[in-house]
């Protein structure tokens, strides 16, 4: 199969399942969604590294989408199944997107990226991998990642490469409704019960070693948007929102250390925390079982 | 921002085209003894005709998802947008198109998926609020552009209730059945909505 046939959609062969659209994994039947987007201009960037930057944003949002996956069926209402899972599936869809853009620049495709890479491969932040203890670690994480990445994309939606640029854009505003979700939340449980309020400072305390790796400086990152080029003005957006979220929901920042990495390498360089393994472990193994199969 | 966000308002060319129009007979044939104005004409009613899968009381026209179409030697090419990133439907989206066209006559479709500019909800059509509504589905509000707010509960408009009319409303749940939609009730009438979110 060629990169050609993915995302085509020709004649009959999206309706029978034909080799056009025979994707064993998600089989979208369409032509490539970046089609319509002039990408042929040399980059400014280094191809390899627009790769590999599209690899991080793609990867924390494959690896979240992931863990949120595994709470449906497990959430205290149906309410909060609905919304976990529509959460879930716009990271993923995301991700997709972001992981076809780095196939353009690698040779390869989405599918291949997502289920065929090992975890020193993966570039996403740490923050995403943990399993979340409870609903309050659930909603505080999400606060933050949201928050972040609602920030982040927000400024690179004038990113010189025009598909990253298109992502961005539409990612910002899916990402504007879960971040909103979490807030909600964030608020009940801390300005709710004892009970309530003490589970969410606790679930803050779980997560929140791994924020720092969130505002790391990246070269790269602030050479496709000048937006970028201060990583503390980015840190000073998103606090300002979680100290706003916070205050309302009486709760404490957490001033937990920032969790090491090792020689200073962390999620961004492919090193990992345990909790990865077995995410990729369920994430990819029919793939792998099953390396030519299609559905 | 700014700029970003005034090029998605723009919205579609195609989203203004004409809404409702009347399903092609499908016993013509593409091509014979019609000239390429009158066959990319017909192409182009077949394709605003299909309604979305999600939302079956509007088209794809009138909900702003249908970018282009042109025909070239017969082959007719449909460009959409997809409201969500992760939007499921596309694949069931791309289905109808080919199978109306391919009914009206036309062998040869292919449909392509176009990310900028990226869908709003603002793209709307006036007929397709309308509809929505007729069907019990409150249409969107309009997009604020500018800094992203954050809406803690309580801090946002009310969305009027599209059975009786009245503002009194909450919200059951902000995500709902599709990606697209919420869920409301309204507190005067008692019944719940769902609300097409504004994006």
């Amino acid at each position: 199969m060629t990169d050609d046939d993915a995302w085509m959609t020709d004649g009959d062969d999206w309706a029978t399942d034909g080799p056009a659209s025979a994707r064993w994994a998600y089989g979208t039947g369409f032509r490539d969604p970046f089609v319509d987007i002039d990408l042929s201009a040399a980059p400014t960037t280094d191809p390899e590294q627009l790769a590999a930057r599209c690899l991080m944003l793609g990867d924390d949002a494959l690896v979240y989408s992931h863990r949120l996956q595994q709470w449906i069926t497990r959430l205290p209402e149906l309410e909060e199944e609905m919304a976990v899972a529509n959460i879930a599936l716009d990271l993923l869809g995301q991700a997709r997107l972001l992981l076809t853009r780095a196939g353009h620049l690698l040779g390869t495709d989405e599918d291949r990226l997502a289920f065929f890479r090992s975890e020193h491969e993966f570039r996403n932040v740490r923050l995403v991998e943990r399993a979340d203890a409870d609903f309050a670690e659930l909603v505080g994480r999400m606060l933050v990642f949201s928050t972040w990445r609602l920030e982040l994309l927000r400024r690179l939606r004038n990113s010189s490469d025009p598909g990253l640029a298109a992502i961005a854009e539409r990612g910002a505003t899916e990402l504007a409704y879960h971040r909103e979700y979490a807030a909600g939340w964030v608020v009940r449980l801390g300005d709710g019960t004892d009970l309530s309020h003490q589970r969410m400072q606790a679930g803050l305390e779980a997560f929140w070693p791994y924020v720092d790796e969130l505002f790391q400086p990246d070269p790269v990152l602030a050479e496709l948007s000048p937006e970028l080029a201060d990583p503390a003005a980015l840190r000073s957006d998103v606090d300002a929102v979680l100290d706003s979220v916070l205050a309302t929901a009486t709760l404490q920042r957490p001033s937990a250390a920032p969790a090491a990495g090792v020689g200073g390498r962390t999620g961004r360089d492919g090193v990992h925390t345990e909790d990865l393994g077995y995410i990729l472990a369920e994430m990819q193994s029919v793939a792998r079982a099953h390396p030519e199969g299609v559905w | 921002m700014a700029p970003a966000g005034e090029s998605a308002g723009a919205g579609p060319e195609t989203s203004t085209a004409v809404a409702g129009a009347e399903k092609p007979t499908a016993t013509a044939v593409a091509g014979e003894g019609e000239s390429a104005s009158a066959l990319l004409d017909r192409a182009r009613r077949v394709a605003e005709s299909v309604t979305d899968p999600e939302l079956p009381a509007v088209t794809l026209a009138e909900l702003g998802i249908l970018r282009d179409v042109i025909v070239q030697d017969g082959h007719v090419h449909v460009t959409i947008t997809p409201t969500y990133l992760g939007c499921p439907a596309l694949r069931e989206i791309s289905g109808d198109l080919h199978r109306q066209l391919r009914e009206a006559g036309f062998a040869e479709v292919t449909v392509h998926v176009q990310l900028t500019p990226a869908w709003t909800s603002d793209a709307i059509t006036a007929e397709g609020r309308r509809k929505l509504a007729a069907a019990g589905i409150a249409p969107p509000r309009p997009v604020a552009r500018g800094p992203v707010p954050l809406g803690l509960p309580g801090r946002r408009d009310p969305v009027a209730c599209p059975r009786c009319g009245s503002a009194d409303t909450t919200v059951l749940a902000p995500f709902g059945a599709t990606l697209c939609l919420a869920l409301h009730r309204c507190r005067a009438c008692g019944e719940p909505f769902e609300y097409v979110k504004d994006i």
